[in-house]
């Protein structure tokens, strides 16, 4: 129920920020906006147990991009350039052209059948939601048919340190060992022999490098040119 | 209890997507382009976390999120640069005028 509250209040958020962005002129509110809707995606995140890819999407996006497209705003807003606006004419195609796309999106969306999807994909553990849902109809059968007074207790102290385990954040390890090849959510527990599932290291450090030459790249490109003019080239 | 399930998280994603692909069609500021970039990437990020919790996918999900954010972060450092240096040449950041090698 909190849940679903959530999810609502979010998804409108996170839908509502991203039109704004596309409704508003001004390149100022516009990066504000941008940071409502990321923000809301983080939350949405959170809501779906992945904790560290949401703290990581507040860290990185809303505190470093955003921040450094709004000093690309500073940079280059002077006066008439805050405000460039395309022809009335040129806005209603582009947004006839995104509601057909959303069109087709939404119908894709709703005519597949995803549960039948998901049993298509090779079985190597069920997915995080089915799991969680096991374990809860497990727990409440065993509170409700727990006989005596002391079973009930156990039984309803394990309901609740399942709950706080839930609750506590528990995917960096998982997203940690992941990068090794270490699967706790697939193949920890399955028999010797079999090899570990490819893991993540190599893409790591092929992003690890190309961050650093971007960056560096970046730095070269944005650097402040010394301005030559004609009559001063004797002097340098 | 009955949570959210897939499809709504996936509408979501589609609605990112689509603002984002309006926004880079339909603004001229080259920096609002940049926004729609980032609109799309993070509706591509919802989908991929999303898969990632309703079906056997697993973590793989959420590592290739966590790689879009780092490549996105990167994307935006190199895409501020130039627009900078086309600010510094062009004196506007209007994309329309960047025609210069229109042939």
């Amino acid at each position: 129920m909190t849940e679903q509250l959530l999810f609502w209040v979010f998804a409108i958020l996170s839908c509502g920020g991203a039109l704004a962005v596309v409704v508003t002129q001004n390149v100022v509110r516009m990066a504000f906006w941008l940071v409502v809707s990321l923000g809301s995606v983080a939350a949405l995140f959170f809501l779906l147990h992945a904790d560290f890819l949401g703290a990581a999407q507040l860290l990185i996006y809303v505190g470093g991009t955003v921040v450094l497209l709004v000093f690309g705003v500073m940079l280059t807003a002077s006066g008439h350039t805050i405000k460039v606006q395309t022809t009335p004419a040129e806005t209603l195609l582009g947004c006839g052209v995104g509601l057909l796309l959303l069109c087709v999106l939404v119908f894709g969306i709703n005519s597949v059948e995803w549960s039948d999807v998901a049993s298509r994909i090779p079985k190597a553990g069920d997915s995080a939601a089915v799991i969680d849902q096991a374990e809860d109809v497990r727990l409440e059968s065993a509170v409700t048919s727990a006989k005596t007074d002391e079973s009930r207790d156990k039984a309803k102290n394990a309901q609740e340190a399942v709950l706080a385990r839930r609750q506590s954040g528990r995917t960096l390890r998982q997203l940690g060992l992941s990068f090794f090849g270490l699967r706790p959510d697939r193949n920890l527990n399955q028999e010797p022999g079999k090899p570990l599932a490819p893991g993540y290291l190599l893409p790591f450090e092929i992003i690890s490098i190309h961050l650093l030459v971007v960056l560096v790249g970046a730095a070269y490109l944005a650097r402040a040119k010394r301005r030559v003019t004609p009559g001063l080239e004797a002097d340098l | 209890m009955d949570g959210v399930g897939l499809e709504a998280y996936l509408i979501v994603g589609a609605v990112l997507f689509v603002c984002g692909i309006v926004c880079m069609a339909t603004k001229r500021n080259a920096i609002g382009v940049l926004m729609g970039v980032e609109l799309v990437l993070n509706g591509a990020n919802v989908n991929f976390v999303a898969f990632s919790r309703f079906t056997p996918l697993g973590l793989d999900g959420q590592a290739t999120a966590l790689f879009v954010v780092v490549l996105a972060a990167a994307e935006a450092a190199v895409a501020l640069a130039i627009a900078l240096n086309y600010y510094n040449n062009h004196l506007t950041i209007d994309v329309d005028r960047g025609n210069e090698l229109h042939g």
